[in-house]
Formats: structure tokens, C-alpha cells, sequence
């Protein structure tokens, strides 16, 4: 009684792609996250160095790095959904 | 520093004190099952779950703690922010659909799933009660701090007063009236910082900070080859000296009060705050007793700097000019340093000139560049990889996605949650930075920047900004306390221990466990009390990604995962950052010792705890697979 979801989540048959993009794009800004923090420790003064708009570029990459993780996050949704309402439309084709 | 209550914080704190009673109220009459208290009943819109989620995770640490560390340590608070953003994308595209798909109440669910092992159980929910303490501490040390200013009361007062609302709340209404305070504390946190950061472009820098600030003067010494045998200014006497790496310091008599100041390099005196704990437990706030408030804010620009000329004020700014006229001017800083004098403590603020290009890269804090060592190195990244790795691991996020009623609403309410949480973790930049040049600081507690920067805008946003401070302690407090009773009632009573328990049986053990689990937090927030919340949240953060990261990743992502190798891993994880932890020097400090004797150099374990968590997994999934083989043999 106590083991199933919260709420039934039905069927997933797109789970499988959405693992696969999830994984990719997390070790797309993994790699840029990792970055920042190289750049911190082995060339620190470069964070100093000016970039756009009178910033520098420890503000300038802060600033990036939330902003990619929302535009991130926001693409991964598109193509989630995309798939999502493709497999589903699949689906009832197949039931027709 | 003296706070003076007023009337308007007071009505503001009740009303929003009494919305939050109302709200738990009325959904306790639709919360008898187990279903309804530990997951909402899986109802919740994704919206509504989305900014819920960003009241969850904006908590006390963010707004308090975040833009305390900007204000005093310029850009190396803003790392945090960076951080924790960072971990949602974590979140976002590995955890949220598996964990709502695999899940029920809680995250040992998800863990137990394939395995229905005790083991798992009893390590995973252990985990899910310490993480969810470790992250409670800070909350309840910034209730404390927020109530002094605005209520006039002690820190004790506070952290008692929320714990008991808090408490009140979830054992009440559960998940539900938990969700619908933070969705509306979230969305008034974001809406009103963005006012105030909007008010702070506009004003601009002055100098001359306000009319009340505090006129820090500057003397001349009269020296006798390096030492400094009298002072050109008359009124002033010399009567005590102290000298070590951190520079040279007098104590001058003047009118009968003893203040201690800082001799620079070019033969004058600046003015320190300093705070003298007797032997006799007399304290004095710059020679004097605290009631005569002789102890200022503080937090001033020392040149402003715009297109290569220096000037008194800039005018109102955009967001850009704002944070490109601080890389050119220069802020005074106060720098704490402690020394023993005559049997008496003296801990001392002094006066630091910091270029802005210094304040807005990383340095200040976490030593990177200058007077950097490998180990200071370490602890940066350690941190970095805490912050990364936690996020998706801490237990009142991860129950969150059990409030909706699908993995793709899970997954758009993560979505909502990182803009939402992005755009204000971007405001607190600014924040910071406001806090730290507008003359308001309080160097007793880095905690009370962000509502000391609204009081400098007038008594109605400092109430507004306080009290939805406070809403934010009392949200984040409830979601933990909720995620720690499902820990005890279901992961432990019923599934480890296997006590038959009816539904509503289990919402009742639920709400005993939110009692206890709310009374550990009192204590241990007034035991820690002054230090700041943002840094006491990293290290929940280390345990969370050391006990529960490597347990979700390897589960999703390696078939050799065993049951074993996952409760090893959670207890390894878990045991091995609270060790370290303990074995900190903040924590060396915390103890009344010197942090040069901590036995562990490193503030954040996380460096260390995590790669030893996944170790441990992967040691004991691959010596107990034989065992798997063979039981799938015999299936």
C-alpha cells in the first residue's frame, strides 16, 4: 500500500529520451561550471579582466552561468514537450 | 548594535504571522491522511508547486545570509548564489523526473524502490532527520537575528517564537499549508527585492551616506621612529597599544571613553568600532555600555569613481553603471580582528580602504589570489562541488516533487523554480552591495544586511522586507520539519521498523516527530548563534551531497547498484561530512579553541565526502553482486 507513487504517473514512453538530453545538457554546463571554478583557482586574476558593460569577468560569468541555467532549462522543457506530444500523438494514431 | 521597536515592523510581523496561522488552519480540515499531510495529496498545480519550490529554496540562507557575506565580503557571496543555482540544473535534468516517478512521501522511497531493503531505509532516513537539522540550524539563527530589530527582543525570544509557530504549523496542516506559505512568501521575496533593488539603482552612491551616519574621524600620530608616542589632535590620550600580523592598534582615552584605533602605514589614526568582554563579564561597545549607542552602523564609500573622475555622488544608475562605478571606486571595509589586552577580550572592526575591483572577484573570503595556499584552494572548490552536487540531494526539495501530480509537472515546476530563484539569486548582488556602501551595517551580524538596507529607504519597506524575512524563515523551516517527520514516521516507524500503522496513525506519529524534530532546532539555533546562515547552509549542503548525491546518481545511472551499496554509501557519505565538519575550524572556533588546531583544514567537507560516498557504493555493489546473481538465479 505504501510503495506507489504519490500520484499515478502513467505511462512514460518518452522517459528513455528525456534521460538522454537531461544527461547531455547537464554535462554541457557541468563543463562550463568547471570552468569557473578553474579559472578561480589557477588564474584567478583573469576574473578581474574587463569584459562588456564596465564588468568584469567574475561578474560577467556569475551572471552567465544563472542565465544559461534558465535559458538551459527552459530549451530542455521545449524538447521535452515537443517529444512528450509526438509520442502521444503516435499513440492515438495507433489506437485509431 | 541598539534596535528600537516601532509600531509599523510589529503590525506587519503579526499580520503575516496570522495569514500563516490561517492558511495551516484551514487546510488542517482536508489533512487526515498520509497522503494529504507528507505529499499535499500529490494536487498541487505545477505553478504553484514551481514558486513554492523557489520559497523553499530562497530561505533564510539566501536573502539573509547571501547578501549578509556580499556586504561584508563583497563577491565571495556571490559564489554562493552562483552555486546554488548551479545545483537546480543538477536537479532539473537528472533527478526531477526519475525522483517523482520512483518516489511516494519521501526520497528513501525513490531510494527503496527496486530494493525494499531496511538497510536503505534506516540509512536514508537517518539522513533525510540530519540533513533536514543541519539545514534547520541556519534558519532558526536567522530567525533570531531578524527578530532583535524588529521586535526589540532577544535572539533567543526569536528563535523560540518561530520554532513554536513552526511547529504549530506542521503538525497542524502538513505539506499542503506548508506549500501555500511558501508559494506566497516566495512570490512576495522576489517581488519586493526586486522594489528595493530598483530604489538602490536609482539612488545611486553618495558619499555622504545619510545624515545619521556615524562621522568616523581620522588622526594624526606623532611618532618616534616606528613608534607612535602621541597624537597631533588634542583631547586624545594613549593608553594601551597592541601590535601583531594583522597591523598595529592604540587605545585612545578621549572624554572619558576608551575606543581602540588602527595606525596605518602613513602614520594616521582610524577610527575602529570594538567590542571589550571583561573578566568581570562587563561588556563595552566602543568604551561605553550598549545603552548609550555609542556602537554604529557601518559601510561607507571612501571614492566614488565615474568615467575617471572622482565624485561626491552619482545620481541615480542602471544596473550596469551601478556595479561598474563600485569596480572603479574604493569602499571602506570593516574588518574584524580579535586579541587579548590586559585579562579583558577585545574584538575589533577596523577600517579597511578596498578597491571595488578587489570587492567584485573572488578573494575577500575564500583566499584564491592573494595570501591564496593549496588548502584555501581546496576549500573553495570544495565548496563549489558541495554547492553543485547538494541542491538535488536535500530532502525538502526532493519531497517537493511528490506535491504534483506528474513527472512533467515535476519538471515544469522546476523549471519555474530556477527562473524564479535565478532572477532574485541575481538581485542579490545588488543587494549586497548596497548594504555594504549605504552606511547600515551592523558588524555584529552579517545576517540583518538586507532589512538594515531597506530601513535606509524609511520604517515601511524595512517592515515589509523584515517581515517577509521572517515568512521566509517560518516556510523553509516548515518544509523541513515536514520533510524530517515523513523521515521518522515513514521511512523509519513504518518501513524499518515495520510498526503497523493506520493512515492516520502515521500522520499522528508525523506530528510528534515534527514536534521533537522542532524542538532540537530551537536549542541548536540559539547554540549558534552570530554565525552566518549562508555558511552554516553549505555544510548542509556537504552532508546532503555526500549522503544522498552519489546514493540518487548511482541508483539512476549504474545497473550494478546494490541495495547494500546504497545504504553503505548514505552512511559513509553522511558519517564521514559530519565527522569533518566537526573537525573544522569554524568548528575549532565554535569550541572556544584557536581554528590553527583543527585537526581537519577544511571548512567544506564536500571535496573529501562525496568521491568517498561513491567509492564506498561502487567497493560494496561490486563485492555484493555475487549475492544479486545468484538471487536473480534463483527468481
Amino acid at each position: 500500500m505504501l510503495h506507489e507513487p504519490a500520484a499515478p504517473s502513467g505511462k512514460e514512453p518518452a522517459s528513455e529520451f528525456k534521460k538522454r538530453v537531461g544527461v547531455r545538457m547537464f554535462i554541457a554546463y557541468a563543463v562550463v561550471y568547471t570552468s569557473f571554478i578553474v579559472i578561480n583557482t589557477a588564474a584567478p586574476k583573469l576574473m578581474g579582466k574587463p569584459v562588456a558593460f564596465g564588468l568584469n569577468l567574475a561578474v560577467t560569468y556569475g551572471f552567465g552561468l544563472i542565465i544559461l541555467a534558465i535559458i538551459a532549462g527552459i530549451i530542455y522543457n521545449a524538447i521535452c514537450t515537443k517529444k512528450e506530444n509526438e509520442l502521444a500523438a503516435d499513440e492515438e494514431d495507433d489506437v485509431k | 548594535m541598539i534596535y528600537n521597536a516601532s509600531l509599523m515592523p510589529i503590525i506587519l510581523f503579526l499580520a503575516i504571522v496570522a495569514s500563516v496561522l490561517i492558511i495551516s488552519i484551514l487546510s488542517a480540515r482536508k489533512t487526515s491522511s498520509a497522503k494529504a499531510y507528507f505529499a499535499a495529496g500529490g494536487s498541487i498545480p505545477w505553478s504553484i508547486n514551481g514558486i513554492a519550490f523557489a520559497g523553499d529554496y530562497l530561505s533564510a540562507a539566501s536573502f539573509l545570509g547571501i547578501c549578509g557575506m556580499i556586504a561584508f565580503s563583497g563577491y565571495d557571496g556571490f559564489l554562493y548564489s552562483i552555486g546554488y543555482l548551479a545545483g537546480w540544473v543538477m536537479a532539473l535534468f537528472v533527478v526531477a523526473e526519475p525522483m517523482k516517478k520512483l518516489g511516494k512521501y519521501t526520497f528513501t522511497d525513490a531510494l527503496d524502490s527496486k530494493f525494499n531493503s531496511p538497510g536503505i531505509q534506516l540509512m536514508a532516513g537517518i539522513s533525510t532527520l540530519m540533513v533536514s537539522i543541519f539545514y534547520l540550524i541556519p534558519q532558526m539563527v536567522g530567525a533570531g537575528a531578524l527578530v532583535t530589530p524588529l521586535l526589540g527582543l532577544p535572539h533567543y525570544v526569536g528563535v523560540i517564537m518561530v520554532g513554536s509557530i513552526v511547529i504549530f504549523i506542521v503538525a497542524t496542516a502538513g505539506m499542503k499549508s506548508t506549500t501555500y506559505v511558501q508559494f506566497i512568501k516566495g512570490a512576495l521575496l522576489i517581488v519586493f527585492s526586486t522594489v528595493l533593488v530598483v530604489m538602490l539603482v536609482n539612488r545611486g552612491f553618495n558619499k555622504d551616506v545619510s545624515e545619521d551616519y556615524h562621522d568616523f574621524v581620522e588622526l594624526t600620530a606623532i611618532a618616534d621612529g616606528d613608534e607612535v608616542t602621541g597624537i597631533s589632535e588634542s583631547g586624545y590620550e594613549i593608553s594601551g597599544r597592541y601590535s601583531d600580523g594583522k597591523g598595529s592598534f592604540l587605545r585612545l582615552t578621549n572624554n572619558g571613553y576608551d575606543n581602540w584605533w588602527k595606525v596605518s602605514d602613513d602614520g594616521k589614526l582610524t577610527e575602529a568600532l570594538s567590542i571589550v568582554d571583561s573578566e568581570n563579564g562587563v561588556k563595552l561597545y566602543n568604551g561605553a555600555p550598549i545603552e548609550e549607542q555609542r556602537f554604529y552602523p557601518v559601510g561607507h564609500m571612501d571614492k566614488i569613481v565615474v568615467n575617471g573622475e572622482e565624485v561626491e555622488a552619482t545620481g541615480p544608475l542602471t544596473p550596469f553603471s551601478y556595479l561598474s562605478t563600485i569596480e572603479s571606486s574604493t569602499v571602506i571595509r570593516f574588518v574584524k580582528h580579535g586579541f587579548d589586552f590586559e585579562g579583558e577580550h577585545v574584538s575589533i572592526w577596523f577600517q579597511e580602504p578596498t578597491a571595488g575591483s578587489e570587492i567584485l572577484r573572488p578573494g575577500l573570503k575564500f583566499k584564491v589570489d592573494k595570501d591564496s595556499t593549496p588548502i584555501s584552494k581546496l576549500n573553495f572548490v570544495s565548496l563549489m562541488i558541495a554547492l553543485f552536487f547538494g541542491t538535488s540531494a536535500l530532502p525538502h526539495v526532493l519531497i517537493r516533487y511528490y506535491t504534483v501530480s506528474s513527472p512533467k509537472d515535476a519538471r515544469k515546476s522546476t523549471i519555474l523554480a530556477i527562473i524564479a530563484i535565478g532572477f532574485f539569486y541575481i538581485l542579490t548582488l545588488f543587494i549586497g552591495l548596497g548594504a555594504m556602501t549605504s552606511g547600515v551595517l551592523d558588524v555584529e551580524s552579517s545576517n540583518m544586511a538586507a532589512p538594515l538596507l531597506a530601513k535606509s529607504f524609511g520604517k515601511v519597506l524595512f517592515s515589509i522586507i523584515s517581515a517577509i524575512a521572517f515568512a521566509t524563515v517560518l516556510g523553509t523551516v516548515s518544509g523541513l520539519i515536514v520533510a524530517a517527520s515523513g523521515a521518522v514516521a515513514h521511512d523509519l516507524v513504518d518501513k524499518y521498523f515495520k510498526v503497523k500503522l493506520t493512515d492516520r496513525r502515521k500522520v499522528v506519529i508525523g506530528k510528534l516527530s515534527a514536534v521533537g524534530v522542532g524542538l532540537i532546532a530551537i536549542l541548536l539555533g540559539i547554540m549558534f548563534k552570530g554565525m552566518n546562515v549562508s555558511f552554516l547552509v553549505g555544510w548542509a549542503f556537504s552532508i546532503a551531497a555526500s549522503a544522498n548525491f552519489p546514493a540518487i546518481i548511482m541508483l539512476l545511472f549504474w545497473k550494478k547498484t546494490t541495495a547494500k551499496g546504497i545504504a553503505s554509501s548514505v552512511a559513509v557519505g553522511m558519517i564521514s561530512a559530519i565527522a569533518l565538519i566537526l573537525l573544522s575550524p569554524s568548528m575549532f572556533e565554535r569550541y572556544g579553541l584557536s581554528a590553527s588546531q583543527a585537526i581537519m583544514p577544511l571548512d567544506n567537507p564536500g571535496i573529501i565526502s562525496i568521491p568517498l560516498s561513491f567509492l564506498t557504493l561502487v567497493i560494496v555493489s561490486l563485492l555484493t553482486q555475487k549475492k544479486v546473481n545468484t538471487e536473480k538465479a534463483d527468481n
